[in-house]
């Protein structure tokens, strides 16, 4: 069974043993407007937590989407770079930005419940 | 909710209360709280511009009537052109023509409109620099007229296809008029003063309208369902697909008109070997520039990828090394071309049309081309 967690940058985790499938939040595309481009992380790469591992761009700005454990990615959202839209219209679902295996579990320590997450942006 | 301080400054236009209730997102701007967006977003606002009429709040800009004490209207445009290098005397009246305040050094102050009313000039100046510019003005032009800033009055643009349509139900005269005309017209029985111009490569109007009528007169256009109102962020995009200039931004008191590529925008009379060649602040070194060339210059930029290139990037002849050629100066995702569009400056011999260039996003070079502008054809009623 899946959890999920938030980070207070807006993205989301859900995790499942060791991979954790990392996205961002309803709120966060409700921020950023209609996004038109998305950069993702090659498969492979080593990401340190809170580094920035995506872009996301909207109409307006670019803002980086920050990884929210260490680990190696294992697969990247192709889906998003032909409909970057995706974002908008299936932020916690369809439009997840990558998947990550995870090295050191107790950094979920840090991250929020839905709860938390729900208070966090009110 | 405390108000933060930042925010407690903010001027509002008169139109402020009216963008809240749409749901505009409020943001500073030029010392405004202005909306960048409505519930629609960006986006949908951008194309509904395009394909319709949008409606834009511009009251943060400065309207500004030069009155010249002789009473005729010559001797006022005479004036101002001692602080431009357009042809202001040749303006018709009920005529407009876009203008560039300059400094002695040939660089721009501000950018701005300058409409003949038959008896005195109408001025159109950016929000930023208004305070600045009526200084100006008062410095070098007392003697000849008489400064009246229009502080009392919002600024309204409607522009798209179907803006003509929505302003001739209020405006029977709207129809008849033709791209840079521009004068007094009553508006659903206000006297307003309408031009047909813009800022998004649109069809349109700027109505300029006493602060008091001006949420009456914009819901009134608001009721049309053609019409939406839309943000600054739109705004942005609609004049960045447009090829215009974002005073600050594209030009500033560092670039030249020519520099600037505005060489359209300053008539043969004021060009060296013209009637009235020269007498404008930086005259020397503009029409040095016109005479023999500047050395860079600003160009449109389209981009191979998706990526959109932004304002600051740094700009490369090649792939890999070599020291930065330039840089964006305004760039974003272009709506109606479903691509990212840019532009910037380059040196004069990389600007040609298809010259292939590079712009440093996130530690990668992106190639790019220089391409012509507008980006999306213009449809100004000639």
């Amino acid at each position: 069974m899946t959890t999920t967690l938030y980070t207070s940058d807006h993205e989301w985790l859900a995790i499942d043993g060791d991979t954790a499938t990392v996205g961002i939040t309803d709120y966060a595309q409700q921020q950023l407007g209609d996004v038109v481009f998305v950069e993702l992380p090659k498969v492979g790469r080593s990401l340190k937590k809170a580094e920035a591992a995506a872009v996301v761009e909207s109409v307006k700005a670019a803002s980086d989407v920050y990884a929210p454990v260490t680990g190696e990615v294992l697969e990247a959202n192709e889906a998003l770079a032909a409909e970057p839209a995706l974002v908008n219209s299936d932020a916690q679902g369809a439009a997840w930005f990558f998947k990550i295996k995870m090295a050191d579990k107790s950094e979920l320590g840090s991250l929020m419940d839905e709860a938390a997450y729900k208070a966090h942006t009110a | 909710m405390p108000v933060p301080d930042d925010q407690k400054s903010l001027r509002q236009t008169p139109l402020h209360a009216l963008h809240v209730s749409l749901g505009g997102k409020m943001v500073p701007f030029a010392g405004y709280d202005m909306p960048v967006q409505y519930p629609a977003g960006v986006l949908k606002e951008h194309l509904h511009t395009r394909a319709a009429a949008g409606l834009f709040d511009v009251s943060h800009m400065g309207q500004l009537a030069l009155r010249p004490k002789s009473g005729k209207v010559e001797d006022a445009a005479r004036a101002l052109e001692r602080l431009v290098p357009q042809d202001i005397v040749a303006i018709a009246p009920g005529r407009q023509r876009y203008a560039q305040f300059t400094n002695a050094d040939g660089g721009i102050l501000d950018d701005l409109m300058v409409a003949n009313f038959g008896d005195r000039l109408f001025l159109v100046v950016n929000a930023a620099c208004k305070e600045a510019d009526e200084a100006h003005l008062r410095a070098h032009l007392a003697d000849d007229c008489v400064i009246d800033s229009l502080a009392d009055r919002a600024l309204i643009a409607l522009q798209g296809p179907k803006a003509e349509a929505a302003l001739a139900k209020l405006c029977a005269e709207a129809p008849s008029m033709t791209f840079m005309d521009a004068g007094p017209h009553e508006v659903a029985g206000v006297k307003c003063f309408v031009s047909r111009s813009g800022y998004t490569g649109e069809d349109g109007f700027e109505i300029s309208v006493p602060a008091a009528d001006a949420e009456r007169l914009t819901r009134t256009l608001l009721e049309n369902p053609d019409v939406l109102p839309i943000g600054l962020g739109a705004r942005d995009s609609l004049r960045l697909e447009a090829g215009l200039c974002l005073y600050g931004h594209d030009i500033d008191t560092a670039t030249t008109p020519v520099e600037a590529a505005l060489e359209w925008s300053v008539q043969k009379s004021r060009r060296s070997g013209g009637l009235r060649a020269g007498g404008f602040p930086g005259a020397e070194k503009i029409l040095a520039h016109f005479d023999s060339g500047a050395s860079r210059r600003r160009v449109g930029l389209r981009a191979e990828g998706r990526a959109p290139v932004r304002e600051g990037a740094p700009l490369f002849a090649d792939a890999a090394g070599g020291e930065p050629i330039g840089k964006v100066t305004s760039g974003g995702f272009g709506p109606s071309l479903n691509a990212p569009v840019a532009m910037g400056y380059v040196p004069t011999n990389l600007s040609a049309l298809g010259t292939k260039l590079f712009a440093e996003v996130r530690g990668q070079r992106l190639p790019l081309a220089v391409a012509a502008m507008p980006f999306v054809k213009n449809t100004y009623k000639r």
